[in-house]
């Protein structure tokens, strides 16, 4: 029960503290401006308006979600260690595991409930203009899931940073950090590496691998493999081939109950 | 079953030891203050007895569990020294946090949030909260469940001297109750009638551990004795009584405690011209002075 003690007052605090405003105005102002953006090519291209719509909140949420991730995140353990609520917390019956779990079925509940709202003024948007007779949900779901293992992995690795440090500015830092690294950097290490290699053996094998290592482009793969769009995303799908969909999957999915695991183990070398 | 039984403990940092060989049990009921400066290992002692910091030597039982198991973790109540609680949450929320942890009906939280004076304040955020309200907030916390061992870190600092007396009036009810209470403060004379028992630390050693009677006697500090005289007979009684004249009437002498009554009744032979006697024993100020420096000094 402890455990829903602690995602009970964490959500508390986080409806308090304005995050969960602040996430869900942020995902609902980009979806809208994307699906009515992405809504004026449509007649030409003559595919789904619903999954121009996915495929440009896609490229949007590879940067979003990780980032609302690890803003609900980095504060939870070193924030608490700060003011001494972790030790007090402690002093109770209760495991590490169970604070854990907790921080991260409310933060989770935060997250899950942003992207809902952003992805259903998509759809109603998109039904609005175009009418809800041949849209295709699936793709739109598929987003909303994928989603939520993004911000899961990041919401794993905001712990550990959190744990692992003392100080919650040091923690933001390091998450922007881990942010610019995994959403922006390696891509473009990766991009040079290509351009480099020059279509030898480092872009036929070891690329695809190491494209997909990345939740955030496993996820990308994962919500663009259509052909029909292959031209809105600069080929990115024809070297998501190599590994698959279970390449894919896995590393989406594995990658937070990595990030959680690694929370764990670092909270239970904290001394608050 | 003793409450809390502390054997040969000791803890140390590197090469800087901060317990050092500490043995300290306390039973059901009593209430036991811990002194000693900053740095003496109060606090790491504590630690240790809530699982928080492991224990490398020695052993803590507390009613005959391992600290931070969960048996001993729901038996011992915890105010910290320091706690900052989310500014963002009202009292009572926070409370109720804390009940639902140690699986006690929210409602117990809602009474003691009015027993530790807060009921006015229960449904405002904890930002808007004065040191003394948010030290209230530490303490009702630390009654949840009725714990079988209170320990409570600087529980006053921040109070003001009616919250402090307030305070130690539920630290009694909780004693009566059969809490065993362990507290450590800065504050002594607050400490002189309110505790059973004294435990003086000092370089992380246990340099006292007794009754406030039982240490002044160990100590023989000398206890003072001012005679206020007539201005006339000042100089007379004071030549008799072999004291030193502070001002123009009054006399202070020192005695030990087994001279105390021979010197009163010598006092009162003088009859009329003695106009008051205060006798004051060594206060618990020099008492700890005492202890603490006799310790470093034998080292």
């Amino acid at each position: 029960m402890s455990v829903f003690a602690i995602a009970r007052l964490e959500l508390l605090i986080a409806r308090r503290n304005m995050w969960v405003a602040t996430s869900v105005i942020l995902m609902s102002l980009f979806t809208i401006v994307l699906t009515l953006a992405g809504g004026a090519p449509t007649g030409t291209l003559g595919v789904d308006p619903l999954i121009v719509a996915v495929s440009s909140i896609t490229t949007l949420s590879v940067y979003l979600v990780p980032l609302i991730g690890l803003l609900l995140s980095f504060d939870a353990i070193a924030g608490e260690t700060e003011r001494g609520t972790l030790a007090l917390s402690l002093t109770y019956p209760l495991s590490r595991a169970e604070i854990l779990i907790g921080k991260f079925l409310a933060h989770f509940t935060v997250l899950a409930f942003a992207v809902a709202v952003g992805l259903a003024l998509t759809a109603t948007l998109t039904a609005w203009q175009h009418g809800a007779a041949n849209l295709s949900f699936a793709p739109l779901l598929r987003l909303f899931f994928t989603s939520l293992a993004l911000g899961s992995a990041f919401l794993g690795m905001g712990y550990t940073v959190s744990s692992l440090v003392r100080q919650p500015s040091v923690a933001s830092g390091i998450v922007i950090v881990i942010w610019l690294v995994c959403v922006v950097l390696y891509d473009i290490g990766l991009l040079g590496a290509l351009v480099s290699d020059n279509g030898g053996y480092f872009t036929k094998t070891v690329f695809p691998w190491l494209l997909v290592a990345n939740p955030a482009d496993a996820f990308r793969l994962i919500n663009m493999p259509d052909t029909s769009v292959t031209v809105l995303t600069s080929g990115l799908s024809a070297a998501g081939s190599v590994s698959g969909i279970n390449g894919q999957l896995a590393s989406l999915f594995g990658w937070p109950l990595l990030a959680l695991f690694c929370a764990w183990r670092a909270l239970r070398k904290v001394e608050p | 079953m003793t409450t809390l039984a502390v054997e040969n403990v000791s803890k140390n940092y590197g090469t800087l030891e901060t317990v050092s060989n500490v043995s300290l049990s306390i039973e059901a009921g009593e209430r036991v203050a811990l002194l000693g400066h900053n740095g003496a290992g109060k606090t790491t002692l504590l630690r240790m007895i809530l699982g928080l910091t492991p224990v490398v030597s020695g052993t803590i039982k507390v009613l005959g569990s391992n600290p931070g198991s969960r048996h001993s973790r729901a038996s011992i109540g915890f105010l910290p020294e320091s706690v900052a609680f989310h500014g963002a949450l009202t009292g009572r929320e926070q409370l109720r946090h804390f009940a639902r942890l140690k699986s006690v009906p929210v409602h117990v939280a809602d009474d003691l949030l009015d027993r530790v004076g807060l009921s006015n304040a229960a449904d405002r955020k904890i930002r808007t909260y004065s040191k003394g309200m948010r030290q209230r907030i530490g303490l009702a916390q630390a009654l949840l469940g009725q714990p079988k061992l209170a320990l409570l870190d600087e529980p006053t600092s921040g109070l003001d001297p009616i919250s402090r007396h307030e305070f130690y009036d539920i630290v009694e009810e909780l004693a009566q109750s059969g809490t065993a209470v362990l507290l450590s403060s800065h504050a002594l004379t607050e400490l002189e009638t309110r505790t059973d028992r004294i435990a003086i630390m000092s370089q992380g050693k246990l340099v006292a551990d007794n009754s406030l009677v039982r240490l002044r006697q160990n100590a023989g500090l000398p206890i003072r004795v001012n005679v206020t005289t007539t201005a006339e007979n000042v100089d007379v009684v004071a030549e008799r009584l072999g004291g030193e004249r502070i001002n123009g009437c009054s006399i202070l002498l020192t005695c030990q405690q087994d001279e105390k009554i021979s010197k009163l009744s010598q006092i009162t032979a003088f009859g009329e011209i003695i106009k008051d006697v205060d006798v004051t024993p060594g206060t618990l100020e020099e008492l700890y002075r005492h202890y603490s420096v006799t310790e470093s000094e034998g080292k």
